[in-house]
C-alpha cells in the first residue's frame, strides 16, 4: 500500500511527513519525524511515556493514528523549552530529583503541563489520579508530585 | 580513613549531569538511535512451556523479499552441557547461549527459536510466521510444588539431585550452632509457611539495540544494559568475535532493577548483522518483555523461630525454594544468606533450593532473593513478638546484630547502623501517630550484602583548566551526579566544571556490571584515588614554578597554595592556570586507576507501614510510609531518598498487586502493563525517607550501597500492618482484593506449635 502523506503542525511548526495508514503517531513522531523524545514502553497506553498533546488535548501518542494528525497541531517535549529557558515543570524536576532513568519523564512532564494548564492549584489527590496514566518504576512518584505542586505554587505567585 | 568534612558538593542536591538531556527529550536511550542503511531483526519464539525442536525449516522466510538474514542457535555458539560450566560472573555460558536461542528444547512459551532482519519490521514479522518449527511437546512444570514433585516433569535430564534426574537445580546452607539444641531452649516456637509469585523488573524502556558488524568483523553495539563490559563480553562468547573487536556503546538505560544485567538480543542482532552486512536494530514489544526476560522467582519459604520468654531468639531456621525458570540460577544466594542476617541468632540453619521450571530463566531483581527471604523471617518475626507481647521494633533492638556479630554466610560484622534504624524508626513520628478503625501499621527489617569489585575511572582536566571524569557503569539511579559531587569536592572547584560520563568499552577499561549496589561505591573509589593522584601533579608543577618543594605546596579550594609562609610568598595558582601551563610544563594532566574494589559494607533497613482495608471490596491502601535506611553517607541526599521511595513503590507493588498469572497452558495470561498491575501515582502516599548515616570505614566518603536494602522490608512491613488491621495474618503473596476478600471470608490460620 502505498504511504500517505501528512500535513501538520508539531511544536509550532508546519511540518510533512509520509507515513503507513497503520503507523500511529509515536511511529511517525519517532520515525520520519525523528523527534525520540516521546518514548514507546508498551504500545498499549499503559505506559504514558509517549505523552503528547493534539490540540492541546493530553494524548498516548500510541493510541492515535499518524494520519489523524492531519490539519492539527501536535506538541511534544521536544517543543516544552523555549530555546534555552526551560519550562518551570522541566527546571523543577531537576532541582528536586523528580526523575531517575529519565525514560518517563518527557510523558510526565507533558501529562503534568497539561495538568497544570487546566489545573493551576491542583490538590495532592488531584495531581496523583492526573498522573495515575503516566508509570514510572524508579521514583515511587513522590520526588513527581512535590515537582509539580511546587511548580504549580511557582507559576501561581508569579 | 580519609572522610571529607566541612564539604560543599558532598551531601548538596546538585543537578544531576544528565538532567538536561532528560528533561528536554533528547537523551539518547536504548531505541533511539539509528544508522544508514539499517534493517529490522525480530524474534520467532515457542508458543509451548516445553518442547523437543525437531526440526527447523526457514526456507520459505529467506525467501521473502525484505528478508535479509535468518539465524537459529545454529548460529550461536554451543557451550555443551559435557564439557561442564563456563562462568562469566554467576552467569553459566551453557545457560546463556540456551536462553538466547533454543537448542535441542524450547523450555517456556516466549524462547527464541529463531530470529529475522528485513527491511522492515512488518517483514521482519511476517518471515517469522513463514518458519516451520517441528516441536515435539511434552509435559511441563511451572509452580515450585509441581516441579519438585516425584514425577514432575524434568527440564534437564542431565541435572541430578540426590542421585536422580530432577529439577532441583542446587542447595546452598548456611549454618551456625547446634540448632536443635537452640530450639530447644526457646520458650515459643512459631513455624510459617509463605509463597510468593513471580514478579518482573517492570522497566518503562524495553530491551532495545541497534548493532553494525563490519566485514571485517569489527562491531559496533549500541544498546542500553547494565554493563557494557557484560554485553561485550557475552556478546562475544556467543558469537565468536573476539572483545577486542566489540565496541559496546551504553545508551541511556529507562530502568533495569537488575533484569538488564543479562543480553537477550545483542547475540542475535550481532549475527543478523553480520550475516546481511547491515546494521540491525531490535527492540522488545512489552508482550515480550514480559514473556522472555526476567522477572524473579517465585517461592515456596518455611521459616521457624525459636525465642525464650525475655525475647531472646535461641534458634532459627530457614527452607527457601525459588523458581529459578528455565535454566539454573535463582537467587538462593540473597534469600538464604541475608533474611536472618540483621539478628544476631547463635544457632542457625538458611538453606536454599534453586528450582528450575518451564518459565523465562529469572534474572537478578533488587536484592536478588532476600526481598523473598525477608517477607517470610520478618512475618514470622512479628508473630513471635506479638507471642511475647513485645513491641514489634523492641524484640528486633533485643536481637539485633552490632558491631562483633558474626552472620551465618560469613563476615563478622564492622560497626554498623542497623540498631539505629531500628532506633530512629521508633523515635519518629510516623511510629507515635494514632491510627483509625481498619487501619494498622506493621513493621519489618531488611539486609542486603552490597558489593564492590571492579571499576575503573580517568579522570582528564581539559586544557581550559576544567574536568571530564569517565568511568564505566551505566547510571541508572543519579550515580553520575554523586561523582560530580565528590570529585567537585576533591578538587575544591564548582561542581558545574566537572562533566561525567559514561565510557564504552573501548574507551575505558573494565567496569564490573551496575548492580549489588556497587555504582557509587566502587567508582567513588577509583574516582577519588585518580583524582589525588591530579592533586599530587598540580601541587608539584606549582612547586616546580615556584622553584620549591612539593611538600611545601598544598591544594586547597581549587588552587596551590604554599603550605605555610615559611615555604615561600606565592600567589595561589589555580586549576586553569596550571592547565594553561600544562603543554610547557612536562604535558596534559589526566589520571586513570582500575582496581577490584573491596571493603563494601552490607547496608540494613527498618520500614514502618501503615495501611488502611476496605474490607467490601478487599482493597488495602498504603496511607503512610517511612523507609529508615543507613546510608554510609549521602553524598547526593535527592538521589538517595530516590532510591529509598523507588524500592518501596517496587515492594507494594509485591506485596499487593504484582504477580504472574498463567493460562491452562502454561503462558503468561497478563503480559501488559494492564494486566500486570505496578503501582500508579494515585495507588501511593508520599514515601517517607529517614537517611541514617554511619560512614563506612572502608571508604573515602563513607559510602554504603544503597539501592537495593529499600526493597528487602517491604512486602513484611506490608503484611504485618495487614495483620494490624483486620487481625489476619496473609501467608501469601500478593496481597490483592481477591485474596484479601477470601481470607476475610474464611479465615484459615496456620496453627503456633
Amino acid at each position: 500500500m502505498a504511504k500517505v502523506h501528512v500535513t501538520t503542525t508539531i511544536n509550532g511548526e508546519p511540518m510533512e511527513f509520509l507515513c503507513e495508514p497503520s503507523d500511529t503517531m509515536l511511529d511517525a513522531l519517532r520515525g520520519p519525524l525523528a523527534l525520540t523524545g516521546s518514548k514507546e514502553g508498551c504500545a498499549s497506553g499503559d505506559c504514558g511515556a509517549c505523552s503528547i498533546t493534539l490540540d492541546d488535548q493530553l494524548v498516548c501518542s500510541c493510541l492515535v493514528l499518524a494520519v489523524e494528525s492531519q490539519g492539527h497541531e501536535i506538541r511534544t517535549i521536544e517543543g516544552m523549552a523555549n530555546g534555552e529557558k526551560l519550562h518551570p515543570l522541566q527546571q523543577k524536576f531537576l532541582e528536586m530529583a523528580a526523575l531517575q532513568c529519565g525514560i518517563c519523564t518527557s510523558g510526565m512532564l507533558m501529562a503534568s503541563d497539561a495538568l497544570l494548564k487546566r489545573s493551576p492549584d491542583p490538590s495532592e489527590e488531584e495531581v496523583r489520579f492526573w498522573l495515575a496514566g503516566n508509570l514510572c518504576r524508579c521514583t515511587g512518584y513522590d520526588k513527581i508530585v512535590r515537582a509539580v505542586m511546587d511548580t504549580a505554587a511557582e507559576m501561581r505567585a508569579q | 580513613m580519609n572522610l571529607v568534612t566541612n564539604n560543599k558538593w558532598i551531601g548538596q542536591r546538585t543537578i544531576r549531569p544528565d538532567g538536561m538531556d532528560k528533561v528536554t527529550g533528547r537523551a539518547q536511550f536504548a531505541a533511539d538511535t539509528t544508522m544508514p542503511g539499517m534493517i529490522w531483526g525480530k524474534v520467532l519464539r515457542s508458543p509451548h512451556p516445553h518442547a523437543r525442536i525437531k526440526s527447523i525449516d526457514t526456507s520459505k522466510a529467506e525467501k521473502l523479499p525484505g528478508v535479509k538474514a535468518v539465524v537459529t542457535a545454529k548460529d550461536i555458539v554451543d557451550f555443551t552441557i559435557e564439557k561442564g560450566a563456563v562462568m562469566l560472573g554467576i552467569q553459566d555460558m551453557r545457560w546463556m547461549c540456551r536462553n538466547v536461542m533454543a537448542r535441542d528444547k524450547a523450555l517456556f512459551p516466549g524462547h527464541p527459536v529463531a530470529a529475522v532482519a528485513a527491511t522492515s519490521e512488518a517483514i521482519a514479522a511476517e518471515a517469522c510466521q513463514l518458519i516451520e518449527v517441528d516441536y515435539e511437546v511434552l509435559p511441563w512444570s511451572i509452580e515450585i510444588d509441581d516441579a519438585i514433585k516425584p514425577d514432575a516433569a524434568i527440564l534437564h535430564e542431565f541435572n541430578k539431585f540426590e542421585g536422580k534426574p530432577s529439577n532441583i537445580a542446587g542447595r546452598l546452607e548456611h549454618k551456625k550452632g547446634d540448632l536443635a539444641e537452640g530450639f530447644k531452649k526457646a520458650d515459643i516456637v512459631i513455624e510459617r509457611t509463605f509463597t510468593t509469585r513471580p514478579v518482573h523488573q517492570g522497566y518503562i524502556e524495553p530491551h532495545a539495540c541497534l548493532i553494525s558488524v563490519a566485514p571485517d568483523g569489527k562491531t559496533t553495539i549500541w544498546s542500553s544494559s547494565q554493563g557494557q563490559f557484560m554485553v561485550r563480553a557475552m556478546t562475544s562468547m556467543l558469537t565468536g568475535i573476539p572483545q577486542s573487536d566489540i565496541r559496546a556503546i551504553p545508551a541511556e538505560i529507562g530502568g533495569g532493577f537488575g533484569g538488564k544485567t543479562i543480553v537477550y538480543l545483542e547475540p542475535l542482532a550481532t549475527m543478523l548483522a553480520k550475516k546481511s552486512g547491515r546494521p540491525v536494530k531490535m527492540v522488545m514489544t512489552r508482550e515480550e518483555v514480559m514473556r522472555a526476560t526476567g522477572p524473579t522467582s517465585g517461592s515456596k519459604s518455611t521459616v521457624k523461630i525459636g525465642a525464650t520468654k525475655d525475647g531472646k531468639i535461641t534458634a532459627a531456621h530457614g527452607t527457601f525454594y525459588l523458581q529459578a525458570g528455565a535454566f539454573p540460577g535463582s537467587p538462593i544466594r540473597g534469600a538464604a544468606g541475608c533474611s536472618f542476617t540483621p539478628y544476631d541468632i547463635p544457632n542457625l540453619l538458611s538453606e536454599g533450593y534453586d528450582v528450575v521450571s518451564n518459565r523465562s530463566k529469572v534474572a537478578a531483581y533488587r536484592a536478588p532473593g532476600a526481598p523473598i527471604g525477608a517477607y517470610a523471617v520478618e512475618c514470622v518475626m512479628d508473630e513471635v513478638a506479638e507471642a511475647l507481647k513485645m513491641d514489634p521494633l523492641d524484640f528486633r533492638l533485643k536481637n539485633a546484630a552490632k558491631e562483633g556479630t558474626k552472620a551465618a554466610h560469613g563476615p563478622v560484622f564492622p560497626r554498623i547502623g542497623f540498631i539505629e534504624t531500628l532506633e530512629a524508626a521508633k523515635n519518629s513520628d510516623h511510629y507515635k501517630a494514632p491510627l483509625g478503625k481498619l487501619q494498622g501499621r506493621g513493621v519489618a527489617s531488611g539486609f542486603w550484602f552490597n558489593a564492590g569489585g571492579e571499576s575503573s575511572a580517568q579522570v582528564n582536566i581539559t586544557e581550559d583548566g576544567n574536568v571530564v571524569v569517565t568511568t564505566g557503569h551505566p547510571d541508572i539511579g543519579g550515580s553520575r551526579a554523586g561523582i560530580a559531587n565528590i570529585c567537585a569536592e576533591l578538587l575544591g572547584i564548582d561542581y558545574k566544571r566537572v562533566s561525567v560520563i559514561i565510557g564504552d568499552t573501548q574507551t575505558i577499561g573494565f567496569s564490573n556490571l551496575t548492580g549489588g549496589s556497587r555504582v557509587l561505591f566502587a567508582s567513588s573509589i577509583v574516582v577519588t584515588q585518580s583524582t589525588e593522584k591530579i592533586i599530587t601533579t598540580l601541587r608539584e608543577r606549582a612547586a616546580k614554578i615556584w622553584e620549591i618543594d612539593p611538600e611545601a605546596v598544598k591544594w586547597e579550594q581549587g588552587a596551590a597554595h604554599p603550605v605555610s609562609p615559611n615555604a615561600g610568598q606565592f600567589e595561589p595558582l589555580t586549576l586553569k592556570e596550571l592547565a594553561e601551563k600544562a603543554p610547557a610544563m612536562g604535558g596534559p594532566i589526566g589520571a586513570g586507576v582500575q582496581l577490584n574494589t573491596t571493603g563494601a559494607d552490607g547496608g540494613f533497613g527498618t520500614h514502618v507501614c501503615d495501611v488502611e482495608v476496605d474490607v467490601d471490596l478487599g482493597i488495602a491502601r498504603v496511607t503512610r510510609y517511612t523507609a529508615v535506611q543507613d546510608v554510609g553517607r549521602a553524598i547526593h541526599p535527592g538521589y538517595v531518598e530516590g532510591q529509598l521511595q523507588g524500592g518501596v513503590a517496587q515492594g507494594i507493588g509485591w506485596a499487593l498487586n504484582e504477580e504472574y498469572i498463567y493460562t491452562k497452558e502454561g503462558k503468561v495470561d497478563n503480559p501488559g502493563f494492564l494486566d500486570y498491575r505496578m503501582p500508579v501515582c494515585s495507588d501511593l502516599p508520599m514515601l517517607d525517607c529517614i537517611m541514617v548515616e554511619v560512614p563506612n570505614p572502608k571508604h573515602p566518603q563513607g559510602v554504603k550501597g544503597v539501592g537495593e536494602v529499600p526493597l528487602v522490608p517491604v512486602m513484611a512491613a506490608v503484611a504485618n500492618a495487614i495483620y494490624n488491621a483486620l487481625g489476619k495474618r496473609f501467608y501469601a503473596l500478593p496481597m490483592s482484593p481477591p485474596k484479601v476478600l477470601e481470607v476475610l471470608e474464611a479465615p484459615t490460620q496456620q496453627a503456633a506449635e
